[in-house]
């Protein structure tokens, strides 16, 4: 754990230097993969920046929103940026639905782009995994086993270095495979088929997830979902993909 | 990976991996299932969301005893400061004002001053200063410091009423407007 590095009279928040290194390493690789399927990089690279700026900026407006009475007392609070006074799931939502509508009005190919843009997530992921080691968040259930750490009051799983090495491999095999890859999608769907196997597998061991139904993780209940999507997704791709070959 | 595209295409071979994939995953999901008690780690004292916050008993400037528990019941906001400090001096005005909105309802304040790396001539002046009338207990070895691991000046922790940490903010200074929203969830809980 290395949440804040202090460099003379700075204090650096490690876990988001991680992060933003994370979405300079992404908008790289996606420039970098972008000819490849025919598509410009500028075009690529301004859609993930239009999302995350539309996406910091309404999860701000969504959290001044929900304190409206506050901040109208205080108008010029709105300015004073904290990262506890952002609404993040809506900030999320609206960022990736605008950086969508982007794509959709530059006539942007979905699957391709999508494509293009997962070995960038798949190196966004591992950072992922690096910051939650930083910060000490995303921590494991208590346990004895003799490889547990000591973190928050407890030994725990070190499940920040299993989502690490989860998400070290996932890169990698993307890596391998993103040349070989024929079927239009295939990448980006086997991409969310393993972060979704791998959060399902490392959820096990966390000592913060959120339960339903009286003893269920519910991340787990999701990433099931997803994996199963991605899986009938591959399939339909692949029937499509077919056809089109076999019609002239 | 032309192997995986004609495996993928066959509703048969490609069906049956996937309910191979779903009986697993509902199984393992069954496995680790734990009680909801298990994950909520309200009770083990830790400075982060979702644990107790670390209780302490020190001397405050009117040479009087503070303990942190005995303000359960209440929305506490636990600052930790020096005198020293630009951002805590910046952030001070904005706790004072949060405290008069809403003391009313239940909100406390304790603004614990690092007296280990600070005067407590320093202290009072600043205390002076700026008015403050919450609670400004002195940390004189370090131990809050310790328990709250202090890594940068100032460092907030938002206690509920039932004495679990809700937020923390490292780091500031903060605007009246962050604390006051920060603090208005845990306002409704008090009773």
């Amino acid at each position: 754990m290395l949440p804040i590095l202090q460099v003379g009279p700075l204090a650096i928040q490690m876990p988001g230097l991680i992060l933003l290194a994370g979405v300079w390493i992404a908008v790289s690789l996606t420039d970098r993969e972008a000819p490849r399927y025919s598509l410009k990089p500028s075009t690529l690279s301004n859609m993930i920046l239009i999302g995350l700026v539309v996406g910091i900026l309404s999860a701000r407006l969504w959290y001044v929103i929900r304190f409206f009475d506050i901040y109208l007392d205080n108008p010029l609070s709105f300015f004073s940026l904290n990262p506890t006074t952002l609404a993040p799931l809506e900030g999320a939502l609206t960022g990736l639905a605008v950086a969508a509508f982007y794509g959709y009005r530059k006539g942007l190919p979905l699957w391709p782009t999508l494509d293009a843009l997962t070995p960038g997530l798949a190196a966004f992921g591992l950072t992922v995994g690096f910051a939650h080691l930083a910060s000490g968040d995303a921590f494991g259930m208590e346990t004895s086993v003799p490889w547990a750490i000591e973190l928050w009051g407890a030994q725990r799983h070190p499940t920040q270095i299993y989502e690490v090495l989860a998400a070290g491999f996932i890169f990698w095999l993307i890596w391998e495979i993103r040349r070989k890859e024929k079927v239009a999608g295939f990448l980006f769907l086997i991409f969310v088929a393993l972060t979704a196997l791998s959060r399902l597998v490392v959820e096990a061991f966390r000592g913060d997830s959120i339960i339903t139904y009286g003893s269920v993780r519910s991340a787990q209940l999701g990433s099931l979902l997803v994996l199963a999507v991605a899986l009938i997704g591959m399939h339909l791709l692949a029937r499509v993909q077919a056809q089109e070959s076999k019609s002239p | 990976m032309h192997k995986l595209n004609s495996l993928a295409k066959s509703p048969i071979r490609w069906g049956a991996i996937i309910v191979g994939v779903v009986v697993l995953g509902v199984a393992w999901i069954g496995i680790s299932q734990v009680p909801a008690s298990a994950t909520t780690s309200g009770s083990i004292p830790s400075p982060r969301e979702g644990f107790a916050a670390p209780d302490f008993t020190l001397e405050t400037l009117e040479d009087e005893t503070f303990t942190l528990s005995d303000l359960r019941g209440k929305a506490v906001v636990v600052n930790l400061w020096a005198s020293w400090c630009p951002p805590c001096r910046a952030e001070m005005p904005a706790l004072q004002a949060a405290y008069e909105a809403d003391r009313g309802r239940g909100l406390e304040i304790v603004a614990v001053d690092m007296t280990y790396q600070d005067s407590e001539a320093d202290a009072q002046r600043f205390v002076e200063d700026f008015g403050l009338t919450f609670t400004v207990p002195l940390d004189r070895d370090g131990t809050v410091a310790r328990q709250y691991l202090m890594r940068a000046l100032p460092s907030t922790f938002f206690v509920g009423p039932d004495g679990v940490i809700r937020k923390v903010v490292i780091g500031g200074p903060m605007s009246e407007a962050t604390i006051r929203s920060t603090v208005s969830e845990m306002l409704e809980e008090v009773p």
